[in-house]
């Protein structure tokens, strides 16, 4: 499903990433790790598109397609999906507005039809309890006031509506508490299908509790520098990041 | 986000003026020029009793010794008031209430315009007064009107059937020579709508008006005058569009409203009048006075506009509140992109005890445009317990443009209440990024968060009104991103 071969990307002329390589298939889940500044958040930037980064060398392929030469919406509409670190607040725009605005842009550029009034609240009813979301926040302006709990419950209702193909959780677990987590972790499970997959970007341990990855890969200085199955994460945990430094060193 | 943005408004500058057609019209107009024979002219042609020639003429003389008023934050040039034509009616005059009498190019003007002056398709009940140039071609849902005992005509009509209503009213909130604009109104206006409701009547449908400029070198001057007795209640719509012409054109109208005992009258304005080219070359100025006096205790007068034309607005609906307890709204989304600009907002004038008033201005600038609020609030010695609220905010889309404020307050009662809250901000790329990434496009993702920022006013439309609106907007914004 996607396909990343030797990706280098800076921002302000400094280069984040030096060098990625790696393959996603379908239905697996891949957990990447690493200490802060390694480089996971301008991973998911880099792929979604955001115009703050450049990309100096390498290809991205997503099923198929050459994902960079691709506008950020393009990209979303081909069924990539990033849940924000930091979602973005937009005043006096309703969740339902915003999901129709989305889901039909995005079903538009497949040929598809688009809902109806009424079918799309069905769908909203429905995405609502596969997620297990409170009805009031789709209620309310996208994000606007929303807790940092809500937050991410939203991103993953979003993810829930949208359907994408590929989902990138970017540290979709910071600030949750335990029963947040266990709603987020639930509701990726549910979605979880033999023809998606899913990143995880994640500092912790914690949330692998909820989500078994199939793969874990540690993210250092810009580049993979250790990949391995779920027991990696334990490791970490366990022993932290510097046994990994220590290896690379030698 | 640079060349992006730039390679974006030029995709808007680019975009035509959906409404700049021109109809082919015969008209029969008045030679170019002002003078007391063309104010004459007027009037005989329009077969005015005496006192409306007394009216005009006075106002005529008062004009000729002001001035055009200089204080706004606006470059106007110079307009050549010799150079304009005071009176365009098509030629063919349609008979009222008939439609098989409405000339087909007219109609299919209306049609292009969207107007539903066919009365069979309309379903939602909107009565609608269309006025072309200087004359009022046809106002529908009469009979059902008058069953209520609402008067909904042209004013022309009305200066003929009822003199004392006029006489008693008219100018009665905007005086013949209140300023410059409102006198050259008062001398030469063509046509507007008059609407009257009577006692304890709440008007069973909105009503509506929609003015258009065809003709070459012809003023606008339409002079509206609504008048709601004790106890009664409308919802008063105005659409304006003009066809893309090279010169400006002047657009000078007068809106007057009377609210007695408890009445409540709501006015909203759709106003996109061509606002000239990327250039700045050609456009409307839209100098217009609005004011509504709540005369009667308890009484409300609420002004909704939403501006996106013209190559100059200035505009301040205002309210008088002179009852006691009565209330004055104003709700304002003013857009200027390329080189237009607005010099807009309202008086409140506290006059009664216990008066209200609320201001929510939203504007929004791209382009190299200038947007500016400007409002007073005034409460007067014997206005006891008056409150105001004012909420000021500017949205920039860009860095060539401008947002400015100016609010003013004169108090001259320690028991007032006036609260005023400002607020400047510029659409984020990470919101437009966060739409993007949903698989919204930039252009879209504009729209959407431009909406949601005026989203306090639309809310005041009738549904169908902010339906058409909120698509305006986004047509006058697409890919002005900053």
């Amino acid at each position: 499903m996607l396909k990343i071969r030797n990706l280098h990307a800076m921002i302000d002329g400094k280069e984040i990433l030096r060098g990625i390589n790696l393959d996603i298939k379908a239905g697996e889940i891949h957990a990447i790790m690493g200490p802060n500044g390694s480089g996971k958040s301008t991973l998911a930037s880099v792929l979604t598109g955001n115009e703050a980064f450049e990309v100096v060398e390498g290809t991205v392929e997503f099923n198929g397609k050459d994902l960079l030469d691709m506008s950020p919406e393009d990209r979303a509409r081909e069924g990539l999906f990033l849940s924000f670190q930091y979602p973005v607040e937009i005043p006096g725009v309703s969740m339902t507005n915003f999901m129709r605005t989305a889901l039909n842009e995005q079903k538009k550029y497949r040929g598809e039809d688009i809902l109806s009034a009424s079918d799309f609240l069905k769908l909203m009813r429905d995405r609502k309890n596969l997620v297990d979301i409170d009805s009031d926040l789709t209620n309310r302006s996208v994000n606007e006031g929303f807790s940092g709990g809500e937050k991410k419950k939203n991103e993953i209702f979003q993810m829930a509506m949208l359907d994408p193909k590929l989902a990138i959780l970017d540290e979709t677990d910071s600030g949750l508490d335990i029963d947040a987590l266990r709603i987020v972790a639930n509701g990726v499970n549910k979605l979880r299908r033999p023809d998606n997959a899913t990143i995880l970007i994640t500092h912790y341990q914690r949330l692998l509790d909820y989500i078994i990855p199939d793969h874990v890969h540690v993210l250092f200085n810009g580049r993979i520098v250790k990949s391995a199955g779920k027991e990696l994460a334990h490791k970490l945990e366990e022993n932290g990041y510097d046994w990994i430094k220590q290896e690379l060193v030698e | 986000m640079g060349s992006e943005q730039d390679k974006l408004l030029e995709e808007v500058t680019n975009r035509e003026y959906q409404y700049g057609f021109h109809s082919d019209i015969e008209m029969d107009a008045l030679p170019k020029g002002l003078s007391e024979d063309v104010v004459r002219e007027i009037s005989r042609r329009k077969q005015e009793p005496d006192y409306m020639l007394e009216f005009r003429l006075a106002a005529y003389h008062n004009w000729l010794k002001m001035d055009s008023p200089d204080w706004a934050h606006l470059k106007i040039a110079t307009i050549d008031f010799q150079d304009m034509i005071y009176y365009a009616a098509p030629k063919k005059k349609p008979l009222l209430d008939s439609m098989d009498d409405v000339d087909p190019e007219l109609r299919a003007t209306f049609d292009k315009l969207g107007i539903p002056l066919d009365e069979q398709k309309i379903l939602s009940g909107v009565a609608v007064d269309a006025i072309i140039d200087s004359v009022s071609v046809k106002t529908t849902f009469r009979e059902t009107l008058a069953e209520k005992g609402v008067i909904f005509c042209s004013i022309s009509e009305a200066i003929r059937e009822y003199p004392d209503l006029v006489k008693k009213y008219l100018g009665s909130v905007v005086p013949p020579g209140d300023n410059f604009f409102a006198a050259l109104n008062s001398a030469v206006f063509s046509d507007g709508s008059f609407v009257f409701i009577p006692k304890g009547v709440r008007c069973p449908m909105e009503l509506s008006s929609y003015f258009r400029i065809n003709a070459l070198n012809t003023g606008q001057f339409e002079r509206t005058l609504i008048v709601a007795e004790d106890d009664s209640y409308v919802s008063y719509l105005e659409g304006c569009t003009a066809p893309m012409r090279d010169e400006n054109q002047l657009h000078a109208a007068v809106v007057e409203i009377v609210t007695l005992d408890r009445a409540e009258v709501k006015y909203s304005t759709v106003q996109n009048w061509y606002p000239g080219d990327k250039n700045g070359k050609g456009g409307i100025y839209n100098f217009v006075t609005k004011r509504g006096l709540c005369k009667g205790d308890y009484s409300k007068i609420s002004w909704t506009q939403v501006e996106t034309g013209s190559a100059i607005t200035w505009k301040y609906p205002s309210c008088v509140l002179m009852g006691n307890n009565t209330v004055g709204e104003f709700y304002s989304v003013a857009l200027t992109n390329n080189y237009q600009q607005a010099d807009t907002g309202t008086k409140m004038i506290h006059l009664g005890k216990n008066t209200r008033s609320l201001i929510v201005s939203k504007g929004i600038s791209a382009g190299k445009s200038q947007n500016s609020y400007r409002g007073l609030v005034k409460v007067s010695k014997r206005a006891d317990n008056a409150r105001n609220f004012s909420q000021c905010d500017s949205l920039l889309l860009g860095d060539k443009c401008g947002a400015h404020t100016f609010p003013y307050l004169e108090i001259n009662n320690s028991t007032a209440k006036v609260e005023h809250e400002a607020t400047t901000s510029k659409i984020g790329e990470d919101q437009i990024f966060y739409c993007n990434q949903r698989g919204i496009d930039t252009e879209d993702a504009v729209g959407l968060i431009v909406n949601g920022y005026v989203k306090e006013v639309i809310n005041q439309l009738p549904m169908e009104f902010a339906v058409e609106a909120q698509k305006l907007l986004q047509i006058s914004l697409e890919g002005s991103v900053g």
